[in-house]
């Protein structure tokens, strides 16, 4: 007997119970459904995750001074002459000093994060200036209190008026207006649009030291990225002597934490998925030992009438493989919307791959074909009289 | 499974066979040594009240079952200790099986209930198609063909599955109580069918436990307690089974 004939048993005994071919299925429908949109949304999650990242820069390396002997630290000088003994592999160094200011203009005030740096912040965060211009070396050398501020900062405290030029205080201190950053974001409080960057050597009184405690460092090129890191870590070993007093972190490295986390993440979802096919697999199996035993007298006449052991054999396993695979075929079909409608509700661009789909489609044959071997195998071994005896 | 040469005068040689169940302490032998030997083109009937043991020896005839001991020769084959699927293909190819309960699939229509030998001998479709035609003409059921089991009266199902046992054409048909079902007219137009086919030159073994039915056969075998108590080929005539 060959196969196409095993199938077509296996079809009409399958249509022949619907409902109950259909709750066989639920299992597997349910299964392949969870697996797929599970690992769709982490992986759409993990794809906005990885685009604000990029959004830092591939080529910036952040290093923060961390060590809890906040005395120690390395002077913009410092960072200058190992720029330049590294010129190749090194295009920038940035101080990234931070703070919160009470900024002020006439009666509007508001909380703001205050960044005081050099002239290649705007390089190395890929920022442009709206109107004015952005601080320069004279304002850096001269510690003059200059100060640029964010599009939200401008609509905020100055309404319709030209901001540049104008005087505002920060933390009571007295700062010109230079320049207005564009917006990149939504313009809205706490973002990067809320920002008021100064020369790094005018804010002592802002960040309460004159210690830059964390720079970006912009490698060359994104391939030099690894080489840059190598050698700032170096640079800082033979300044502190301790690894425990300096974080450096590329964009790349952190890019390749989140790979790993988020391949955890889709390894754990997708198992906790797959435990439900597991589980629908015993569902099949259920079914199938009861219909084995349901259909005693049909598998004795087939026998009787010269059926062999592989015939029932196939017969059987086709049936519970192609119910699965039927349940895997309806649960991808669902997971496709059920990916689309929870990827809109969480916000978040969120697509069934189609290796995950194919995936769980094999899985689910795989678990038909096991979970199907028992009852088959059952079926086969029945002895034809008992079988033809039987109610 | 190949086509095995007949080597022998006759189709059905039992030799002192035994069969033996085991119920807890006790001993039951079906079959207390039986020996028989069936021609081909022989239309024999195999008479017996319930529990006498031709139940046993019909599955033995049949390949359904292996004995405890003894020899069986189908078409002069050592049949007696096969593996299952050696069993099968030897029902598959030489018998043609009649039920007293028809034992048709109820979710397959007529002509899929008597194309399903012939599926299992893996004839190939146009073929079978022939094959399953010749044999619902032969008991007139081709009209009826798509028909479920359930659509029919009880003689029709009866002759759906002696057309499913002609399907694949064996040299011998086993009847278990084929008229058992039925009342006397459909039952007599069942065993006028089975004369025909005996006629046509088929080896026809008839298992029945009434005496009236048996007479129709050429050839009476009786069988008690597991033992063949007359055999009208060796006993002389048939009509002195009731004795």
């Amino acid at each position: 007997m060959n196969l196409t004939q095993s199938f077509k048993m296996a079809i009409k005994s399958i249509s022949a119970s619907k409902m109950r071919t259909f709750l066989t299925m639920l299992g597997i429908i349910i299964g392949v459904c969870a697996v797929i949109v599970l690992v769709s949304v982490v992986q759409g999650s993990t794809g906005s995750i990885t685009e604000s990242i990029e959004s830092l820069g591939a080529n910036s390396i952040n290093v923060i001074f961390t060590g809890r002997n906040s005395t120690k630290s390395v002077s913009y000088e410092e960072m200058v002459e190992f720029l330049d003994e590294n010129r190749e592999y090194i295009s920038y160094v940035v101080p990234n000093m931070t703070g919160n200011g009470r900024v002020k203009y006439q009666s509007s005030n508001l909380n703001s994060s205050v960044v005081g740096t050099t002239p290649d912040y705007l390089t190395v965060k890929n920022r442009d200036i709206q109107s004015g211009r952005f601080i320069n070396d004279m304002d850096v050398q001269k510690r003059r209190k200059v100060a640029v501020i964010g599009s939200y900062n401008a609509r905020e405290l100055f309404g319709f008026e030209d901001p540049i030029d104008k005087q505002i205080k920060i933390n009571n201190e007295l700062y010109t207006v230079v320049g207005v950053l564009d917006a990149i974001s939504n313009s809205e409080g706490g973002s990067d649009d809320d920002t008021v960057i100064i020369p790094y050597s005018a804010g002592r009184l802002i960040f309460r030291t004159s210690k830059i405690r964390s720079y970006v460092v912009w490698a060359s090129t994104a391939e030099n990225v690894e080489e840059a890191v190598d050698r700032v870590e170096r640079f800082l070993y033979s300044k502190f002597g301790d690894e425990d007093e300096y974080s450096v972190i590329s964009v790349a490295s952190m890019m390749d934490t989140l790979d790993e986390i988020t391949g955890m993440m889709t390894i754990l979802t997708a198992g906790i998925a797959g435990i439900s096919l597991v589980v629908g697999g015993i569902g099949i199996m259920n079914i199938m030992l009861v219909s084995v035993t349901e259909r005693t007298r049909e598998i004795g006449i087939r026998k009787a009438i010269g059926a062999k052991r592989s015939s029932i054999m196939s017969q059987f396993l086709i049936e519970a493989a192609l119910v699965s695979c039927l349940g895997g075929v309806i649960g991808i079909l669902l997971s496709c919307f059920g990916t689309v409608i929870l990827g809109n509700v969480m916000g978040i661009d969120a697509f069934p791959s189609i290796f995950v789909m194919l995936g769980a489609f094999l899985f689910s044959a795989v678990i038909g074909i096991f979970f199907g071997w028992a009852p088959a195998s059952k079926a086969s071994k029945l002895n034809p009289i008992d079988a033809l005896h039987a109610d | 499974m190949k086509d095995v040469i007949s080597n022998s005068e006759y189709m059905i040689e039992i030799e002192d066979m035994y069969k033996i169940y085991k119920m807890g302490e006790n001993e039951v032998r079906a079959l207390n040594g039986v020996n028989l030997k069936i021609k081909p083109h022989e239309f024999v009937a195999i008479i017996g009240p319930s529990g006498s043991g031709k139940s046993t020896l019909m599955n033995m005839i049949g390949c359904l079952d292996t004995p405890t001991s003894g020899k069986y020769y189908i078409d002069g084959n050592e049949a007696s200790q096969l593996k299952d699927d050696e069993q099968a293909a030897i029902r598959n190819k030489k018998i043609g099986f009649i039920f007293q309960q028809y034992n048709l699939l109820p979710k397959l229509n007529v002509e899929e209930n008597v194309e399903l030998p012939l599926i299992y001998a893996g004839v190939p479709l146009a073929k079978r198609r022939e094959m399953t035609k010749t044999a619902l003409e032969r008991v007139g059921l081709y009209d009826r063909r798509f028909h479920r089991p359930t659509e029919l009266s009880g003689g029709q199902q009866q002759r759906a599955s002696i057309a499913r046992a002609l399907a694949a054409r064996p040299p011998m048909i086993l009847a278990d109580e084929p008229t058992g079902a039925l009342d006397s007219k459909t039952g007599s137009e069942v065993l006028n069918m089975l004369k025909e086919l005996h006629q046509e030159g088929k080896t026809v073994i008839l298992i029945t436990h009434d005496n009236k039915i048996a007479h129709e056969a050429d050839r009476i075998v009786r069988i008690m307690d597991g033992e063949i108590v007359f055999d009208s080929s060796v006993d002389g005539d048939k009509s002195q089974v009731n004795v």
